[in-house]
């Protein structure tokens, strides 16, 4: 067994909650605020853990299963992530398209849940979830197909560690727009703005925090720690392709690799301080617009 | 082979006995036991045919010109028979308690010796190796299917599904009739085997754009599948579940079985099977989501994974035309392994269907709702099928579509050609939407017909069905698990089938399936991390919450006290975003009653998508067809002089023409 390979997954799992508080953090110093401790997310997760539950008469068993389902999705697709040039725990050729797959799983059981209260709202934040997963789903795999042909490797860990700070020089543009999808696909799978506004607590309005109106306790915080993990798997791969560190020294990339991490973190803070969430039908353009991105980033790595 | 011949000797026997009882019971017994112990005889041979035994061939004359009863077992006519035997077994067992729950006294023994010849008439299709004995079985098929479309033919909406299924199935015969003539007279015989290696010369793509017509009709190739919306649904759900599981596959069947014939495939027939495949996967789905009708939504599945099933073939085509042995194995083994997976969960889902509206007399989705509670086991079937179908681990559908994934980033890789490249770009993205949109439509399907609260007093008063009905569906369910589960061991045993089918030799096919292998080793380790850790959340929670507080209540309603079932969502509110978006290709209509006023009390809103190709190819063509032929209608008159004069006329042509032509 190679410890090395749990690296990754461990810092993941340890650290993912921390980015949605550097996020915070970074719109309240926008507003002129303070902002939360940067360990709340830890709080509010024991706090969740903690409490007992609520559940509506309408349900059934698949909404106690959506959550659980959600979680093991988030912890399936973060074995897949390599990290500061650590390989993944889970790494073979195609993998990220098993990645992308396994994160529909999660969605899947996260929206049955959403119907299965038999709210109105719940069946809006639902019916848009899979909208924007639809149109979200080509521009990743053709982002990551322009990957997988730019390093001449197929699985997430070979593309990510074997990407070196030269080949910017060289495929630049094709990395930039590669970069530029991906970082759509980011902000509409974590819910944030201009896809959706976590923040919202205009029932109709909302898309994600919408759909888990009904979860209380401990099924809420699994909710909020895949989220974590989600934002922090697609973070990951963002911030390596970024800042493809080699320094020789496992310290050494490990620190930039996390300061990666943190400064999209300040990157997708300040889109949210900056913009307004999109009304819900300029949505599909910005997507359609990611996989426009991705489709040109293919074509300039096939030239 | 002779163990094929009792097989279908048992079918047909027991189908003529069920139609000479008079009791509805014996008649589904006797159909039924007959249909499903002659599949699992037959089931035996015909696997072994496919895991690479030797070839068998079984044959003598017959008195009918150019014809012969030849029969050949190879590895994909023992694929194709083993996929239809399994399926009919298990849809025949299920029958007997969905058609003894129809209303009236009509007796059922009609209806069984269709089943039976049905499935008779199917393996004649996937075994005949002579072309007159091929049509044969081909017009057997459609014709008892058709009965079996119409056996509720006292409404007027399954008449005219009947009807327009007998036409489309003719129009696609009418093509092969012409393929097979045009074909046996260049190669002087019917036989498949004198067929093998005649040279054709520039005839070869016309024959090929031949087949594709009459095979893509039984298939549903967009713009052909007009049939399968009308057919699927009208006809009862076990049929349904037959005939889209397996019986449109034989028109795959036909099409490969071809395509061998037709020799080394250029690359632009593997183009015209992906852009088929991408054509039918998108709008297939797109038209599944605007569906209300449960049955007609599934119907419109057909048509999107005959859409993937055709893309994997065409990819594989590539490769056999590029002289790349890993495309042509990644794409055809994708492509095939879909069309057993296809096959299992489009069977266990119209099954489903079948649960639903026999426990509800509906199987309009917005009238459904809160079913899971009712039909827990159906429910429980239902998602299972739900999630193989969009494609997600660790269910069949995925390792398919994973197979066919790998093909469409092989050929990114490899550009030996632009047009390679194109085409799998076209695909990674094509199947990636097909995939997102799936996922859509089977949450609206499952979510808004088995959870949340039944919207009407039909869903209310469900009822289960028994477990002569719910034991088939396990049983599918379970195989859709198990593919996923066990999916090195099924990518291995694709090998002999690849090897007929692609040409190459059989150690490099094992090599790339060796690959592929790996691959699926690699995601069998990731499924185990999501099972494991979802076995740790699970068990993590209930730690948690034991000895906490759980109480009941309401859903959350934003403080509103009285909510009803019709507040919510509706699968057409649900599907209304992508709709919208899609409009131009779909051209749903909506209407919107009552919003007059300043105080408008009632209001209501509908839509209705129909089908594009009806409406703007078929019935202009078919209009345009009546009004010149209605011309014609003038020489008809009733009159027995007329008539004779018209025969002396045409004589006196005749005797003229050829008087002139002699010397």
């Amino acid at each position: 067994m190679n410890w090395a390979a749990c690296v990754p997954m461990a810092a993941g799992l340890a650290a993912a909650p921390l980015l949605t508080s550097v996020i915070n953090r970074t719109k309240a110093f926008f507003a002129g605020r303070q902002g939360p401790p940067l360990l709340q997310p830890y709080y509010d997760l024991a706090k969740l853990l903690g409490k007992g539950a609520v559940y509506s008469r309408t349900t059934t068993w698949v909404f106690r299963a959506g959550p659980v389902v959600g979680l093991a999705g988030a912890v399936g697709v973060l074995a897949l992530i390599p990290a500061a040039g650590l390989p993944a725990l889970a790494a073979f050729p195609v993998d990220w398209i098993v990645f992308a797959y396994v994160l529909s799983l999660g969605r899947f059981f996260t929206v049955l849940a959403a119907l299965d209260t038999g709210s109105a709202f719940e069946g809006m934040g639902a019916s848009r979830e899979v909208f924007f997963a639809a149109l979200a789903e080509p521009a990743l795999f053709l982002a990551l197909a322009a990957l997988a042909i730019l390093s001449r490797n197929l699985s997430l860990s070979g593309i990510l560690s074997g990407l070196q700070p030269g080949l910017w020089m060289e495929k630049g543009p094709a990395l930039a727009l590669v970069v530029g999808a991906l970082f759509v696909v980011l902000l509409a799978e974590n819910a944030r703005i201009p896809v959706d506004d976590p923040n919202t607590h205009l029932e109709l309005t909302m898309i994600h925090e919408g759909m888990v109106l009904d979860h209380c306790g401990v099924d809420l915080a699994f909710i909020q720690y895949s989220a974590g993990l989600k934002l922090w798997a697609l973070s990951a791969i963002i911030v390596s392709l970024v800042l493809p560190v080699r320094a020789g020294s496992p310290a050494l990339d490990s620190a930039a690799f996390l300061a990666g991490m943190a400064g999209l973190s300040v990157a997708v803070g300040t889109v949210e301080s900056c913009m307004a969430r999109l009304r819900l039908l300029r949505v599909p353009a910005l997507l359609l617009g990611a996989c426009a991105l991705a489709a040109l980033a293919l074509v300039l790595v096939l030239r | 082979m002779h163990l094929i011949l009792v097989s279908a000797g048992v079918i047909l026997l027991g189908g003529l006995a069920a139609l000479s009882v008079r009791s509805r019971r014996w008649a589904s017994l006797l159909g039924a036991g007959s249909a499903a112990a002659g599949s699992l005889i037959g089931l035996v041979p015909a696997l072994r045919a496919a895991l690479g035994a030797p070839p068998e061939s079984f044959g003598f004359g017959w008195p009918l010109p150019g014809a012969a009863l030849s029969l050949e077992l190879d590895p994909l006519a023992g694929f194709f028979l083993a996929v239809t035997l399994a399926l009919s077994a298990v849809t025949a067992v299920y029958g007997v308690r969905y058609l003894q729950s129809t209303p009236g006294e009509r007796s059922l023994g009609p209806a069984w010796f269709c089943f039976n010849l049905l499935v008779a008439s199917m393996m004649l299709v996937l075994l005949a190796g002579n072309g007159i004995l091929f049509l044969l079985g081909w017009e057997t098929m459609a014709l008892a299917s058709f009965f079996l479309v119409a056996f509720e033919s006292e409404k007027a909406s399954t008449r005219d599904a009947g009807w327009v299924y007998l036409v489309a199935t003719h129009l696609g015969g009418a093509f092969l009739l012409a393929l097979f003539v045009l074909f046996a007279r260049a190669a002087g015989s019917f036989e498949f085997e004198a067929w093998m290696g005649t040279t054709l010369g520039a005839s070869t793509g016309s024959f090929f754009i031949l087949a594709v017509i009459g095979f893509g009709t039984k298939a549903g190739f967009m713009p052909l599948h007009v049939w399968l919306p009308e057919a699927h649904p009208a006809a009862p759900s076990h049929v349904s579940a037959l005939m889209s599981g397996v019986m449109i596959k034989t028109g795959i069947y036909g099409l490969l079985r071809m395509s061998s014939l037709l020799g080394p495939p250029p690359a632009w027939w593997g183009g015209l099977l992906i852009g088929i495949g991408l054509s039918s996967g998108v709008l297939g789905v797109l038209f599944a989501l605007a569906q209300h009708d449960l049955k007609r939504l599934l119907a419109y599945h057909s048509v999107e994974n005959i859409g993937i099933i055709a893309l994997g073939l065409g990819l594989g085509l590539l490769g056999m035309s590029s002289g790349s042995c890993t495309l042509a194995a990644l794409g055809f083994g994708g492509g095939l392994l879909h069309v057993l997976n296809h096959a299992l969960f489009k069977g266990l889902l119209f099954l489903g269907a079948g649960s639903v509206l026999h426990g509800t007399g509906t199987r309009r989705i917005d009238d459904l709702g809160g079913l899971l509670k009712r039909m827990p086991w159906t429910g429980g079937a239902f998602l299972v099928g739900s999630a193989a179908i969009s494609g997600l681990p660790p269910l069949n559908g995925f390792i398919s579509e994973l197979l066919i994934f790998c093909a469409a980033i092989f050929c990114v890789l490899h550009p030996s050609s632009p047009g390679i490249v194109t085409a799998g770009i076209a695909a990674v993205a094509g199947l990636a939407l097909i995939g997102g949109l799936a996922a859509a439509c089977f949450a609206k399907a499952f979510g808004v017909v088995f959870l949340g609260e039944p919207r009407t007093e039909a869903a209310r008063g469900a009822h289960e069905a028994g477990p002569a009905m719910l034991i088939p569906m396990g049983a599918l369910a379970a195989s859709c698990f198990l593919i996923g589960a066990l999916p090195v061991t099924v990518v291995r045993a694709l090998g002999p089938l690849l090897n007929q089918v692609s040409g190459f030799p059989l150690p490099d096919i094992d090599r790339v399936l060796a690959e592929a292998a790996g691959i699926m080793a690699g995601v069998g380790s990731v499924i185990g991390i999501v099972l494991a850790a979802a076995a740790a959340a699970a068990g993590l929670r209930a730690w948690l919450q034991a000895g906490r507080s759980r109480e009941t209540a309401e859903t959350w309603d934003c403080g509103y006290a009285r909510p009803t079932a019709r507040m919510q969502y509706t699968a057409s509110s649900f599907a209304q975003p992508l709709i919208s978006l899609f409009s131009p290709l779909l051209r749903t209509r909506e209407r919107l009653h009552g919003r007059e006023g300043f105080f408008p009390k009632t209001a209501d809103w509908s839509t209705e998508t129909r089908d594009a190709s009806r409406e703007m190819l078929f019935e202009p063509l078919f209009n345009g067809a009546r009004q010149v032929l209605g011309r014609m209608r003038g020489f008809q008159h009733g009159q027995m002089q007329i008539y004779v004069l018209y025969v002396v006329v045409t004589l006196l042509l005749l005797l003229a023409v050829s008087l002139r032509a002699a010397p």
